[in-house]
């Protein structure tokens, strides 16, 4: 099913208007082993519920913010530009 | 002829779950059926209860395009599901079931200098693999096709060529479903339809119980074979896996007149067309690329599927869709399948089918009940061992369907 997002810069949009990153994961260390990073790469929990995930406003701004989504339902429950570091998404 | 009034059961309806198996197989979708009917079949174990939340054959089983080819980019994937046309062009045959298996021709479009390169490169390797394959231009690909608009100057994406795959065609997926269904049941092993998997219990690096929503079950050995919900009945024993799950779409036009004897595949323009027996147009698109468990289709899908087959077809201008679905896929970083043993001893999956996992149904029944029944990985799914993840060692399939590369 088809949904809207909405993007923390621009407002509601239809969700072909974003480019969609994938779940939050948490980083790596800073020299993982080859099996750390093969789990970082590759491994995803895929969940059937809540999934925190980034998503680019591809036709837009062209920022990339976060979004809380039910995978179940499709329901957005919230959207938000990353915080700072420190946090789970923090690329720092 | 005395008796064609009867009410037969195609198999036997099940009252209580037994409390062990030796097999216990979750999900009643094409592989779960195929490999309960080799482990009959091959080895003997009949000891063997197929687990379905549903009906069977409700998941990807019964929402695919019913595509069957082999022409894949890789050796190892060209070789896989070579095995797997093979064992379906006899499959009918063996189950006494007519499943309408059609080895039409299978046609991938070329539309720019790049992909006529990469077609010439997947011949190649599906020739060395003993496989017919070979790229042709447009005037056979108009004497192959006479119904699709070949020569147009206006296209947006003009023919160059294609990848011509004759083995390739489509099959009545609903009946590889009941007919294995049949099989397995005669060779004794139970489908237990409606019947959920809430948990699993592992100790000692083994599955010991299954909760199910009709009691607690124990088994030798336990496959996974559930598609889209992979990810979920693996978290039950705690055993990662590298998979998203998303909606593949189709949908299908009212019936028309026989137009189209070959399938006609396009990765540019994402779409997939066939003309089904009963004539009407089955078209298919690309994955969404967002990862979702509802199994809802969007209006954008129909836009586009619609507008890129019309630049084909242009004769099905007034033809109105009749129905349109959505499917799970569990797609996998490589676009190859991951199949076999997992760290939990008597666990194993069939998983990563993304947009391909149908046409492999056979193969992997056959390699899975070898597996269960020799304790040993057989050579032809070795290259798809979970493991390959946490090794970086990924079998690159560029020639999936319905996925941008």
């Amino acid at each position: 099913m088809s949904f809207l997002l909405t993007c923390p810069n621009c407002g509601t949009r239809e969700v072909t208007d974003f480019g969609f990153g994938g779940e939050i994961s948490a980083r790596p260390t800073a020299r993982p082993s080859l099996r750390e990073l093969g789990e970082y790469n590759y491994f995803r929990r895929n969940v059937a519920g809540v999934q925190r995930e980034w998503w680019f406003h591809r036709s837009g701004c062209r920022a990339w913010f976060i979004a809380e989504r039910d995978t179940v339902t499709n329901e957005v429950l919230l959207t938000e530009l990353p915080r700072g570091p420190g946090s789970p998404e923090s690329v720092a | 002829m005395l008796d064609i009034f009867r009410h037969r059961r195609m198999w036997r309806r099940q009252r209580d779950l037994k409390p062990a198996y030796d097999v216990v197989i979750i999900g009643g979708g094409s592989h779960g059926l195929a490999a309960a009917y080799y482990l009959q079949k091959d080895h003997g174990i009949r000891s063997v209860a197929v687990l379905e939340k549903r009906y069977i054959g409700s998941g990807a089983a019964g929402r695919n395009t019913t595509i069957l080819r082999s022409n894949y980019k890789t050796p190892e994937g060209a070789r896989f599901y070579d095995a797997s046309v093979k064992l379906y062009e006899n499959l009918g045959k063996e189950l006494n079931f007519n499943l309408l298996f059609s080895q039409c021709g299978h046609l991938t479009l070329a539309h720019t200098d790049r992909a006529m390169f990469v077609m010439a490169n997947r011949a190649e390797v599906n020739r060395l693999q003993g496989i017919d394959s070979r790229v042709i231009y447009p005037e056979e690909i108009k004497r192959l096709a006479p119904a699709m608009q070949v020569e147009n100057p206006h296209a947006t994406y003009p023919i160059m060529g294609a990848l011509y795959h004759p083995p390739g065609g489509i099959i009545r997926h609903d009946a590889v479903v009941w007919g294995l269904a049949r099989g397995a049941d005669r060779g004794g092993v139970e489908i237990h339809q409606d019947t959920e998997v809430q948990s699993m219990e592992r100790s000692n690096g083994r599955v010991t119980k299954i909760h199910t929503n009709r009691g607690t079950i124990s088994a030798g050995h336990v496959l996974n074979c559930t598609a889209g919900w992979s990810t979920l009945i693996c978290d039950m024993v705690g055993v990662p896996l590298p998979i998203t799950t998303h909606i593949l779409q189709a949908c299908v036009t009212e019936p028309v007149k026989p137009l189209l004897d070959v399938v006609i595949v396009s990765s540019q323009m994402h779409v997939y067309i066939s003309q089904t027996d009963r004539g009407e147009f089955l078209m298919g698109a690309e994955i969404e690329p967002w990862t979702t468990y509802r199994m809802q289709g969007t209006l954008n899908f129909l836009q586009e599927v619609t507008r890129h087959t019309l630049e084909l077809f242009p004769q099905l201008e007034r033809a109105r869709l009749l129905r349109s679905w959505a499917g799970l896929c569990d797609l996998s970083p490589d676009y190859s399948p991951i199949l076999g043993q997992t760290e939990v001893e008597n666990f194993h999956v069939s998983a990563g089918w993304g947009t391909y996992g149908f046409k492999a149904a056979p193969i992997v029944g056959k390699t899975l009940a070898e597996l269960v029944a020799t304790n040993r990985t057989p050579d032809l799914i070795a290259p798809f061992a979970v493991e390959r993840f946490y090794e970086d060692k990924l079998v690159s399939e560029l020639a999936a369907a319905a996925v941008s590369h």
